[in-house]
């Protein structure tokens, strides 16, 4: 009899002492929590104030009437800015842009990944000064950088001069498509080739030994490790590209020409010189849901690169 | 040239005269080896002493600074992997993430371009084989440690290799799973008839393991012989130290049945090595024992000391003895009516003369 109570009495202050540690466990939770709270702040503050407040300004806007004057009444709200995003001229800037935006993402690629592959295999000191080379484009202004493939492009410009130099006539580059995707493969390759980088050079070497062991030539070897494992890499540096291709605005504006309007000119076209801000409004939003989109289909397929 | 006339004299794998550098690191030393058909040959050194590296040149995953390798008679010192009759298992198992546990074992016969059900019938063949058939299509990263290793070796034995070459495969089982894999592999070994190549830095798991064994430090290849003569008649010092425990009694050869040892006594060891060599005695805890003082048998050589520790191991007592000039143990099996010794006890060690080996550097 004894001994069960006794039993019975430790039983209760085990599990006393089991209710006070998930306690002590669930506050120090709640404490680390508060305290991670606390370092984000100054960023959920910049975010909310630059990104969230805004972005609803533009979507308020995009509901918005537009006024015979050219201002915008934020009464009658109605859905003819949407409307309007079907109408030909707008469709047809749209699958410009995409068809643009597709081919830039494409080419980078196909710049990229060898390139990246090489990077990843060499010496810690040989990666370095790649990695550096890769980023001295950024030390110039993105601007100056655009308006120096004007002169390089320019009808009298060293590209001109050496295909007229040997007979193949002078080339009209300047202010066509291929400008613009030049310029944009020019401006975004950095942005392919480090998260590819990344990729490689984080898969484990031995995985490409293992299959080469398993009979697999250096091709298939390529073919069956390194390049499925390096998915992320290729997934999230077309992210990278093509959604601030879709959007651009800088290049095309200088290498593009009046013909080649892509959707981030029309987009400034809309709020500065149509004064239809709710078109203007409406196009932003549609445009960033369609990257918002891209970028959560990429994060829900387990991507984890960035 | 001469021709190899004997077809079963030919060795499995022939390693001569190899040596591979690393800029400056010499990782393996000029050495000979070879290795029959058929069988168990354990690579056992410590870390860093070029195991590796060897089974890596075998496999073709590093090639030879200089010298032959030979696989069934062939030259195989450049070869790429893919060319080479011999299968891995991976010291940190490799297998593909990207892959299920079917695919990862079909591998190596996708690449042989084996037909698809073939590949299939054989890959669920070798899974059953290492009792995993039921985890077919989960991923190596849902598996444990010892799952993973049994896919990994399915994944190399499918391909029928003529070698195996395994990379430390236990190292990281906790200890009565890897006694199981031990059993396991050995038996596998048996009803396969494969040429295993097995590197380990655990002496008790090569002894237990292996038709022969080969031990290394630095490169180099210190004694190739079986478990017992490893154990037994250890070529030098460090194999002496490095297999098993024992007690390195420093002497001098007197001649060739005495050695005069550090403290001036004289004991009864033989060797061939010269009068003058500075040698040890090594003595094997297992096969000294304590005495009451003068209690040893006569025909038994002795050293006085004291007690100066006791660890209690549950199947045996290990007693360290103090002597003036050096400390032994003494390894007591736990029977009954074992001899107890108190702390600071004055004991007489005594062994028979046969049973300790005179190794040099
Ligand atoms: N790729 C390499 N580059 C430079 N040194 C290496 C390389 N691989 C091995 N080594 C060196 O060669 C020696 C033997 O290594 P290894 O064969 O891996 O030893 P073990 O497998 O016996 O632990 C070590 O000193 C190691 O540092
Ligand atoms: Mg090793």
């Amino acid at each position: 009899m004894v001994s069960t109570q006794a039993a019975q009495a430790e039983q209760t202050s085990v599990e006393s002492a089991e209710q006070a540690t998930v306690e002590f466990e669930a506050k120090a939770i709640r404490q680390a929590s508060r305290r991670g709270f606390l370092m984000a702040l100054p960023a959920y503050g910049y975010l909310v104030l630059f990104f969230a407040i805004p972005l609803m300004i533009v979507v308020v806007y995009s509901f918005a009437t537009r006024t015979s004057s050219g201002g915008t009444a934020l009464s009658g709200w109605n859905l003819d800015a949407y409307r309007k995003l079907g109408e030909p001229i707008v469709r047809d800037i749209l699958f410009r842009s995409i068809w643009i935006a597709l081919l830039t993402t494409v080419l980078c690629l196909i710049i990229a990944y060898p390139f990246s592959y090489y990077l990843a295999t060499r010496s810690e000191r040989v990666r370095n000064v790649l990695l550096v080379f890769v980023m001295i484009p950024f030390w110039s202004n993105f601007l100056v950088r655009n308006y120096a493939w004007r002169v390089l492009l320019g009808n009298d410009g060293p590209v001109s001069q050496v295909t007229s130099a040997i007979g193949l006539g002078e080339t009209r580059i300047l202010f066509t498509p291929l400008a613009v995707i030049i310029g944009l493969v020019y401006g975004f390759l950095p942005f392919m080739i480090l998260p590819l980088y990344a990729a490689i050079e984080r898969i484990d070497w031995r995985l490409v030994e293992a299959s080469r062991d398993l009979y697999a030539s250096g091709f298939e070897s390529f073919r069956r490790v390194v390049l499925p494992l390096s998915m992320p890499g290729v997934v999230a540096g077309s992210i990278l590209v093509f959604v601030p291709s879709l959007g651009a605005y800088v290049t095309p504006e200088i290498l593009g020409g009046a013909k080649t309007t892509l959707l981030g000119s029309y987009v400034v076209v809309q709020f500065l010189t149509a004064r239809n801000w709710p078109v203007g409004a409406s196009l932003s939003f549609v445009l960033m849901s369609v990257m918002l989109v891209t970028t959560l289909i990429y994060f829900r397929s387990g991507g984890r690169t960035l | 040239m001469t021709e190899t006339t004997e077809k079963c004299s030919v060795p499995a794998v022939g390693i001569t005269g190899i040596t591979k550098r690393f800029g400056d690191v010499v990782a393996v030393d000029n050495i000979d080896l070879s290795i029959a058909d058929g069988e168990f040959f354990a690579l056992l050194g410590p870390s860093g002493c070029g195991k590796t590296t060897t089974l890596r040149m075998i496999g073709g995953l590093d090639f030879p600074t200089e010298g032959s390798l030979r696989i069934f008679g062939d030259e195989v010192g450049t070869l790429p992997p893919n060319k080479r009759p011999v299968n891995t298992v991976f010291q940190n198992y490799a297998l593909f993430p990207h892959m299920n546990v079917l695919e990862n074992v079909g591998f190596g016969l996708k690449m042989q371009k084996v037909n698809k059900s073939d590949i299939a019938a054989r890959s669920r063949q070798a899974l059953d084989m290492v009792q995993l058939g039921h985890l077919a299509e989960r991923r190596p990263t849902q598996l444990s440690g010892g799952q993973q290793q049994r896919v990994a070796l399915a994944r190399a034995l499918v391909n029928e290799p003529k070698v195996l070459l395994l990379d430390e495969p236990l190292g990281a089982l906790d200890l009565k799973l890897r006694q199981e894999m031990q059993l396991e592999l050995k038996t596998l070994q048996r009803e396969l008839g494969i040429t295993f190549v097995f590197v380990t830095h655990d002496q008790e798991e090569a002894l237990t393991m292996s038709d022969r064994i080969a031990v290394m430090d630095s490169g180099k290849l210190l004694q190739v012989a079986e478990p017992e003569a490893i154990y037994e008649r250890p070529a030098n010092r460090f194999v002496a130290d490095f297999i098993g425990n024992t007690n390195l009694l420093e002497g001098t050869v007197a001649d060739s049945t005495t050695v005069v040892l550090a403290n001036g006594s004289r004991v009864e060891a033989s060797s061939d090595h010269a009068a003058g060599t500075k040698v040890a005695v090594s003595l094997r805890p297992e096969r000294a024992y304590c005495h009451e003082v003068g209690g040893a048998p006569s025909a038994h050589s002795t050293i006085d000391g004291k007690i100066r520790g006791t660890t209690y191991l549950g199947n045996a007592v290990v007693y360290r003895v103090a002597l003036d000039w050096m400390e032994l143990d003494v390894r007591e099996e736990n029977r009954p009516g074992m001899a107890k010794f108190e702390q600071w006890q004055e004991v007489t060690v005594s062994w028979d003369p046969s049973a300790v080996a005179v190794v040099a550097d």
